[in-house]
């Protein structure tokens, strides 16, 4: 977790909030480094993390997370991480045919209706363990990203059916949190995309946009920020807070400060 | 340097070390030696594959793709376990060639080869690539050139605009420590006992059409389900994806699909907006997946100027790991621009990945323009008129 990103956020592990549905959003940059924030977040916070992993290997996170202080192969281990490999799943899903259910059995069909199997595999993932061995804070479903089950076949409805359940299971009845990626694309046309992301907007507490820089490329400050907080459930007559903030994304870690306030430029 | 890199069946591994549940405290600054893990898979060393190379940033395993210059803008060369697209030029000139610079690479350095075309036959292929420029007679060559380009221009220190002469060139001779990237000449033919030593498999998507599936249909076109399963194939049965037990593989197997996408590939994303939209991305989704759990490499090339339907460009691109876009100046207003009078082309760098990394090696130069010019394709920084401001 990046300690900069916790003091803009105004959390720390201990006082993590509960029932809450973050949405990670990127434009026309890599949106993925807040992935990694949640991940080692949540981890250190010491909550139980089902991780939905679609777009990069288990090694990829393990190694960028022993950059930030976690180590996932242990907690795969000890049983406070979940981890769904899509790309290493779908290979076996696709050229074998499983016996029983698989989470991503919609790869397999030509016109599937819904994710109903993955539903299942989160709410196995993160049941509450009866035997009051190892106790967690509580639950949390990570899904990096959303864009690609669109990419895979599912339409927009399906996949916020998904995160309906998902919501009701895991921040309502569980009392635990949901974050998860979605890419914006931005002027080329995806419908299905900004249904997607419209609808995730409306449903969530808080929202992360990374955005590149509209002037282009510059190698100190490789995005902008924006941080805005919301009550979805209760109409308030006070507006959501929001703010903005530019980054830049070293080697374990990233810096934010405040627009045109680089220490590049200063 | 040994390069070093496990590949473990259950690891799922880019080909890069990972200090699987170790004891040993793994710092960034610590080089990467080989390590005495033991552990389970007989897969836990590979010592210097041929051709390729770990990456300076983390030691991700490399290799090159058969254009240095381009090595050096995609941070040293390709990943192992990655894709790299290429999107084609309007007359898929330029791509084809970066094509047979792939695969050429591939033979030199003893990797093995897998060829999928739908126009091509892959034998035809294989004979038209370029031939390798020898140490000696590129030299030689390569003096001249740089001899000629000193004595156009001129050698007088800018007085007005002299923070531009700090400004980098970019690399255009060959890198003389490593034989990692080799240089090709276009205009000269493979030689024929080379292509007949390397080992290689083709796939001729007519060739292939006839035959029964045995998976059922799965909103992939027949063209792709079956190139997927003879790559899967491939991969298990020579081994380069660890599970097999009879084999024990120590070689790259590169694979290069032409024209993914258009028309002859049984696709219609190219002919209609409202296309079969999931058929080619399912496929890349589920190639990547292939490509990560086993030593290959991948090069696609895409004629992602006829697709229809730019949804789909962007959620391509967001499936591939590296994206380099060609642009050719042939029929274009470009061509008579003076501007661009030196060159052939743009090449836009539209994606890299960050693989193992929060960050990435990324170039700082962003208009670049490439050139094929008697033997070498070149790949400069457009001097967009700063001379003698």
């Amino acid at each position: 977790m990046f300690p900069e990103l916790n003091n803009l956020l105004n959390t720390t592990p201990d006082r993590a909030e509960q029932g809450k549905l973050t949405l990670l959003c990127d434009a026309n940059t890599d949106g993925s480094f807040l992935v990694h924030h949640f991940l080692s977040f949540y981890l250190k916070a010491n909550c139980k993390v089902c991780f939905v992993a679609l777009i990069q290997s288990f090694s990829h996170y393990n190694i960028v997370g022993q950059k930030l202080g976690v180590s996932l192969t242990v907690a795969r281990e000890c049983g406070q991480l979940v981890f769904l490999e899509g790309l290493k799943s779908s290979v076996d899903v696709f050229f074998r045919a499983q016996a029983e259910p698989h989470p991503l059995q919609f790869l397999r069909e030509a016109n599937a209706e819904n994710l109903q199997p993955l539903y299942e595999f989160v709410r196995e993932a993160l049941k509450p363990v009866d035997d009051g061995e190892a106790a967690w804070r509580c639950p949390v479903l990570l899904v990096d990203d959303l864009s690609v089950l669109l990419s895979l076949g599912m339409g927009a409805v399906a996949v916020l059916d998904f995160i309906h359940y998902c919501r009701a299971t895991v921040c309502w009845e569980r009392k635990g949190n949901i974050v998860a990626l979605v890419h914006d694309s931005g002027d080329t046309e995806d419908e299905e995309n900004n249904i997607l992301l419209n609808g995730l907007s409306h449903q969530s507490h808080l929202i992360l946009r990374a955005e590149g820089l509209a002037t282009g490329f510059c190698r100190d400050v490789h995005g902008q920020l924006r941080i805005l907080w919301r009550t979805p459930s209760q109409p308030t007559t006070q507006r959501d807070q929001s703010l903005t903030y530019q980054y830049k994304i070293q080697d374990k870690s990233v810096s934010f400060f405040a627009k045109g306030m680089s220490p590049a430029v200063l | 340097m040994a390069a070093v890199a496990t590949c473990g069946t259950g690891a799922g591994s880019t080909g890069s070390v990972v200090a699987a549940g170790s004891k040993n405290h793994v710092t960034s600054f610590q080089r990467r030696g080989p390590r005495a893990s033991g552990s389970d898979s007989s897969y836990s060393r590979l010592v210097s594959i041929a051709g390729t190379r770990p990456s300076v940033r983390n030691g991700q395993l490399l290799v090159s793709t058969g254009l240095p210059a381009l090595d050096q803008l995609l941070g040293g060369g390709l990943a192992v376990g990655t894709v790299l697209l290429i999107e084609e030029d309007k007359y898929n000139i330029y791509s084809s060639l970066l094509f047979k610079y792939f695969l050429a690479e591939g033979i030199i350095n003893g990797h093995t080869l897998l060829v999928a075309s739908a126009k091509e036959d892959p034998a035809d292929i294989l004979q038209e690539l370029p031939a390798p420029l020898l140490d000696d007679n590129f030299k030689k060559d390569f003096d001249e050139e740089a001899c000629n380009h000193k004595t156009a221009e001129s050698n007088i220190k800018m007085k007005i605009a002299w923070r531009y002469q700090l400004l980098p060139k970019m690399e255009a001779g060959p890198v003389s420590s490593s034989r990692f990237g080799h240089y090709y000449d276009a205009s000269k033919k493979m030689p024929q006992e080379l292509i007949e030593a390397s080992k290689w498999h083709g796939f001729f998507f007519p060739e292939k059409s006839s035959s029964t599936l045995n998976i059922e249909p799965c909103s992939l076109t027949h063209g792709y389900i079956k190139l997927l399963q003879f790559i899967q194939n491939i991969i298990y049965e020579e081994g380069f994806d660890g599970s097999n037990p009879q084999k024990k593989q120590k070689n790259i197997l590169r694979i290069g699909i032409q024209n993914l996408g258009s028309p002859l590939w049984g696709d219609d994303i190219c002919c209609t907006e409202n296309g079969n939209s999931h058929s080619l991305t399912k496929f890349l989704y589920v190639l990547r997946g292939l490509l990560r759990t086993s030593l290959s490499a991948c090069m696609i090339t895409m004629p992602t100027h006829l697709i229809q339907n730019k949804a789909i460009i962007s959620r391509v691109t967001n499936l591939s790991d590296t994206v380099v876009g060609l642009e050719s100046f042939i029929g274009s207003e470009r061509e008579t621009n003076p501007l661009y009078k030196d060159y052939h082309g743009l090449i836009h760098i539209r994606q890299i990945p960050r693989l193992n990394n929060l960050i990435y090696d990324v170039s700082d130069v962003k208009d670049l323009a490439f050139k094929l010019k008697r033997k070498l394709f070149t790949i400069e920084k457009t001097d967009l008129g700063y001379s003698g401001i």
